[in-house]
């Protein structure tokens, strides 16, 4: 199969109204003939669910949680990009295109990318007049900052919740739809596998997390907005019950997953702290903008910091990388901390943590403008940690953060399978191989509130769908198939919990496919993972019945799936031996011990074709075309 | 981080699901890291339920870093625990003493049915949202964003407001189950707003008529909800919301 992205030609700034222009449309009468299912409710899911339902569409929108306002959009802190320019700084859509694709590293495609900026824009009017209350200058225009190292300030937030803000603004514009009767909301329920009839994506198994009943839902489209795949690692700063589970499924009844092994690791989490840790929690990487980052100079100095003199104290950042100090980008931060705990430098009880230092800032411009700054931010860690970072210094670690990869799509966010869409974090398309700070909640409401809408219909313009039902043999096959794995949990009677296999898969893979990867450990972790699942298999314990809800069942079946996607991630990454974005190939780096990247050999997207359990995913490549910007490597010396 | 260990007795409300009847079942737990989130001390109980063969104790959660409003229990009468300004997952157990006794119960309302254990149906939160907690617009032809403008302090009150979480501790808290902080929250945000302006008589009346017939009780003034209220969001947004709603019902 050669993958086509079906990107339109002419000029990169009018592929997008182009295309629009060139998708057959379905008339208005038509539309509420058209069943589409949406699963996941986070701002991709929620935004397409009320659009399409506004466009006349009749929408099925299915969530894992209690209420579709729960999703883990709702805990993104920074902001949203926008090339509008309001602050006159020299912003573009242009230059937030060429920002993100650099910051990317050069693994994402132009087209996606440049319709993104083009469309962040019309997200913010929207998201305006929806009424989210962004902040404001003091003559009632919006108010921007600059973020993640972005030159211009192009970021629109509303205090530290913006993601939590722009969600409800969604979640509100489906309940309308819901209200309206043309959004049937079905909370909590867990897609347990995608049906495919004739080649085409025509509904979902899904299980009822309170009463275990399994039942199919079918429609003339597919869509998952079901988010990243973070929690592979068990330990990360995604919501406890983020999952692949929805995507996986897709894979393995066809459709290709992109760049699994592309895992963006934040620098500024708070630590570890013991076993029993169940989640990371991200601080603001703005911190860096003031707090110095260090550690003891003497492997092993046990000594608190503030019985360690200045001349004793490794500020390395501002060493190794003088232009950029602290503020170098988020992979040259985390792996920087990683290699001083490597070297046993690291501090705090468990010997994995840098101190983030804001003595020096705090002399400097006094402790009220410090405080002004990161009041907020110091409140929650001191909430965490019962430390005061006003007194003495953070302590940080990088954790697992977002997932660039994801289902392959189109230009149109279509899978290899037809009629199965994919959109938001889901989807592999924007950010390459790293994505840029206030850009994750930009491309989940453009992929819900605008490319989709526009894309779908031209599929099912041209598309003649035989009309199906949930009696079908294909849907009866799903239901069986999805019960049997149930029973075949409950059933196993062992004598370890999901959590610690969990665990120790999480461990397994921070270890050798985390921001440092190198060919033995990649081969290692290969290695291990069928080990761990086949224990997994005969030694889980899992209590319950399926006939009520039971949340063991439900993490069970969840990290059953990351058993399996898991070897393809580590696959892809053993495949890709260039260092790019987030993450160090240790076989490529260039003479100082930077990341050094390879165009030449490594300038696609890897699409994994699912060839069945236990056998090697094939590789299908897209190669990346480069036709508006100039491929250069990343420095910050 | 102290991290020293602590010891303690809980006594949790157990309900196999929403009609059959629920008791408290009594669980001790040891070495408890003081730097243990609340759900993590809950978790290293069930994974001590779960192999010694008992059914573990169920319970809602997701973000664990209080933004969700997934999590909620009352523990020791207080819904979110005794931390002000506090959901479940960021309570920690420094906060408790060795020895200690917890009584944990799910948010109890007359609206809110327990599913099992600690977790209850909150959907009916969602159905006030429906009956006209938006503005109504469809995606596509907004103005530009900076069209119409906001005072910024007008932007900061609707802020404080829409900081809701949803997370339902002001209908446990409330001794009428009532969820008007709820409601008055969303109907300040988009009062507050020129957005939302237009649409304000119908929304208030609407959404304290939802609120009423799902079996919300009413506003009895005893502050409870804004006690125990995770993101500390003030009853002058019931009061505000008082005013929409008589300005509406007298003048349409």
């Amino acid at each position: 199969m050669i993958l086509d992205a079906k990107i339109p030609s002419g000029p990169l700034a009018e592929k997008w109204d182009k295309h629009r222009f060139e998708t057959r449309l379905v008339n208005p009468a038509n539309k509420r003939k058209f069943t589409i299912i949406v699963v996941g409710t986070g701002l991709a899911g929620a935004s397409a669910s009320a659009t399409l339902a506004e466009l006349g569409y009749h929408v099925k929108t299915f969530t894992i949680h209690d209420s579709p306002r729960r999703a883990h959009s709702i805990a993104a802190q920074g902001g949203i990009n926008a090339a509008k320019n309001y602050q006159n700084d020299g912003d573009s859509i242009f230059r937030l295109f060429y920002d993100t694709i650099k910051g990317g590293d050069f693994r994402s495609r132009e087209a996606n990318v440049y319709r993104l900026a083009q469309i962040s824009n019309s997200i913010i009017d929207q998201c305006v007049a929806q009424g989210i209350p962004f902040a404001r200058e003091y003559g009632g225009t919006l108010a921007n900052r600059s973020f993640g190292g972005a030159q211009v300030s192009r970021t629109f937030y509303a205090r530290g919740q913006t993601g939590q803000q722009l969600l409800l603004g969604a979640y509100s514009a489906l309940m309308r739809q819901v209200k309206m009767r043309k959004v049937e909301i079905l909370p909590r329920r867990e897609m347990l596998d995608l049906i495919v009839i004739d080649g085409r994506a025509r509904g979902i198994v899904v299980r009822d997390m309170r009463s275990g009943r399994i039942s199919s839902h079918v429609a003339d489209g597919v869509v998952l907005a079901t988010g990243g795949y973070g929690n592979v690692y068990f330990l990360s700063t995604n919501a406890m019950n983020s999952n692949v589970t929805a995507a996986w499924r897709a894979c393995k009844q066809g459709a290709f997953f992109a760049n699994p092994c592309f895992v963006q690791i934040h620098p500024t989490c708070i630590p570890v702290h013991g076993d029993y840790q169940s989640k990371l929690t991200l601080m603001s990487e703005s911190l860096r903008n003031d707090g110095r980052v260090w550690v003891p100079k003497k492997v092993g100095d046990d000594r608190d910091p503030d019985r360690i003199p200045e001349e004793e104290r490794d500020y390395y950042l501002e060493k190794k990388y003088p232009s950029f100090g602290n503020l170098v980008p988020r992979d040259v931060a985390s792996r920087n901390a990683k290699e001083q705990c490597d070297q046993e430098k690291g501090v705090g009880q468990t010997g994995r943590a840098v101190y983030l230092d804001f003595a020096e800032a705090i002399e400097r411009d006094g402790l009220e403008m410090i405080l002004k700054k990161y009041g907020n931010l110091f409140q929650m860690y001191e909430k965490i940690t019962a430390s005061d970072p006003r007194r003495e210094p953070m302590m940080i670690y990088p954790a697992v953060h977002y997932t660039m990869g994801g289902l392959w799509v189109d230009y149109n966010l279509m899978s290899t399978i037809p009629g199965l869409f994919v959109l938001g974090e889901a989807n592999f398309s924007d950010h390459g191989a790293n994505r840029l700070g206030a850009s994750a909640l930009m491309q989940g409401l453009a992929d819900g509130y605008f490319v989709l809408p526009a894309t779908i219909c031209g599929y099912l313009a041209e598309t003649k769908l035989a009309p199906v039902k949930s009696d079908h043999v294909v849907c009866e096959k799903g239901e069986k198939q999805a019960a049997d794995k149930i029973s075949s949990l409950l059933n196993c009677s062992g004598k370890r919990t999901v959590d610690d296999f969990h665990k120790e898969l999480g461990r397994l893979l921070w270890d050798y496919c985390g921001m440092a990867r190198n060919r033995n450990g990649l081969e290692t972790a290969l290695a291990k993972i069928p080990e761990i699942r086949e224990e997994f298999r005969h030694n889980v314990l899992v209590p319950g019945k399926n006939e009520s809800l039971n949340q063991s069942l439900e993490r069970a079946g969840r990290l059953e799936d990351y058993l399996e996607f898991a070897e393809m991630m580590v696959v892809d990454a053993l495949q890709r031996r260039e260092s790019c974005g987030c993450h160090l190939r240790e076989e490529s780096q260039t003479a100082e011990g930077e990341a050094r990247r390879d165009d030449e050999n490594y300038a696609y997207v890897a699409a994994w074709e699912f060839a069945g359990d236990g056998k090697s995913p094939k590789l299908h490549r897209e190669n990346l075309v480069f036709e508006n910007v100039t491929l250069s490597q990343r420095s910050y010396k | 981080m102290s991290n020293d260990k602590i010891g303690l007795t809980l006594k949790i409300w157990r309900q196999p699901c929403s009609h059959s009847k629920g008791k408290f079942e009594t669980f001790h737990v040891n070495n408890i890291s003081s730097d243990m989130s609340f759900l993590e001390m809950l978790d290293v109980l069930n994974e001590h339920l779960t192999l010694g063969g008992k059914q573990p104790v169920a319970f809602d959660h997701d973000c664990r870093e209080g933004i969700c409003g997934m999590c909620g229990a009352v523990v020791n009468g207080q819904a979110h625990g005794p931390e002000k300004g506090t959901t479940l997952c960021q309570l920690h157990m420094r906060h408790f003493r060795n020895g200690d006794t917890l009584v944990i119960e799910p948010f109890r309302a007359r609206a809110f049915k327990v599913e099992r254990d600690l977790v209850v149906n909150r959907s009916p939160l969602d159905k006030i949202i429906q009956a006209g907690g938006y503005v109504s617009v469809n995606t596509g032809g907004a103005p530009d964003g900076n069209g119409v403008p906001v005072a910024q302090d007008t932007a900061e009150q609707a802020m404080d407001a829409a900081a809701c979480i949803g997370c339902g501790a002001c209908v446990a808290a409330c001794p009428n189950g009532s969820a008007m902080l709820f409601v008055g929250a969303k109907v300040s945000q988009l009062v507050l707003l020129p957005q939302g302006y237009p649409e304000r008589a119908g929304r208030a009346l609407n959404m304290v008529a939802e609120m009423d017939e799902l079996g919300f009780g009413n506003c009895g003034n005893e502050r409870e909800c804004e006690a125990v209220c995770p993101k500390s969001i003030s009853i002058r947004n019931i009061a505000r919301l008082n005013r929409e709603f008589f300005k509406a019902a007298l003048f349409g």
